[in-house]
């Protein structure tokens, strides 16, 4: 990212960089397998001490809402780890307040505390990441 | 920020005094650099890049556009960090994969890169279980490992591109 580095020949260690990573995840929970996978890779981000939020868009939104039945569909209802993203010191989650309000929720229809931010505001928050992955 | 734009010759000091080593071409991966004076003039700062392939091959365009990307960064003499497949990502990187003879072969290629350039390719462990990738029916050139290696890539990168919806 520096004149220092060059973008070459850093050590592969890791430790004490810290980046700031978004995790936005836009697709619903079930239906395609983007959204479990999107957690597993928080998780294992936990381990890497990274500044970490993640945000929720589209029909991502979905993801966080409470009262997820799955059994009809025998797909695993993965929804409760959410809850323990706390656990990982992950507490910054953000929810697009338009895709929200598009699919008739509010802030107390999540499983779990979120800040409800605007598109724009959104856009802000991406632009503060030095590294965004969708999913 | 690197500026991506201006320039024409190298500024980092680091990257000169590589250059001045003479061993630009190895160091940077670089695909057609004839002579040092080839490298010196590349547009802008050389950076290192990551890419992340989240879809499998043939029904979707990510993983021959991430191929395209990987080849152009390496031609601009940028350096590759580490290409990782993740989702259905992981098909690519099955030996069992027989395109017809008048097709790209779009494993085979990412091999090819791989050798050429010493790039490193992982494979996420748990999406490559998943869907039936094992080291028995994995391509050479890649190598299977967890997803720290994706965050990792993110941390030592200076930009991380992902290729998929």
């Amino acid at each position: 990212m520096t004149e220092t580095t060059g973008g070459i020949d850093m050590d592969e260690d890791t430790s004490g960089v810290v980046k700031k990573f978004l995790y936005v995840n836009r697709k619903a929970p079930y239906g395609t397998i983007y959204a479990l996978e999107s957690l597993e890779v928080v998780l294992i981000a936990a381990a890497f001490d990274q500044d970490v939020s993640l945000a929720f868009l589209d029909d991502g939104v979905y993801q966080i809402v409470k009262g997820q039945h799955t059994k009809p569909i025998d797909v695993k209802n993965f929804s409760p780890t959410y809850r323990a993203l706390e656990g990982y010191d992950i507490e910054k989650l953000y929810v697009e307040k338009e895709s929200m309000e598009e699919r008739g929720l509010t802030d107390k229809d999540f499983l779990v505390p979120v800040q409800v931010v605007g598109r724009a505001e959104m856009a802000d928050l991406m632009e503060q990441q030095d590294v965004v992955l969708t999913f | 920020m690197v500026s991506a734009a201006g320039g024409g010759t190298i500024r980092s000091p680091r990257v000169r005094e590589r250059l001045s080593w003479g061993r630009s071409a190895k160091a940077f991966g670089l695909a057609r650099v004839r002579d040092i004076n080839d490298t010196l003039t590349l547009q802008g700062e050389l950076m290192k890049f990551g890419i992340l392939v989240n879809e499998g091959p043939y029904t979707h365009q990510a993983s021959d556009t991430a191929y395209l990307f990987a080849k152009a960064v390496l031609e601009k003499g940028h350096t590759i960090h580490r290409v990782f497949f993740y989702h259905d990502g992981v098909h690519n990187s099955s030996n069992n994969t027989e395109p017809p003879q008048d097709d790209r072969h779009i494993v085979n290629r990412w091999t090819k890169l791989a050798q050429e350039h010493d790039i490193d390719l992982v494979v996420c462990v748990a999406a490559a279980l998943r869907r039936g990738i094992k080291d028995n029916n994995l391509a050479e050139g890649f190598r299977i490992s967890g997803l720290g290696q994706l965050i990792e890539t993110g941390i030592q990168a200076d930009r991380l591109v992902t290729f998929g919806d």
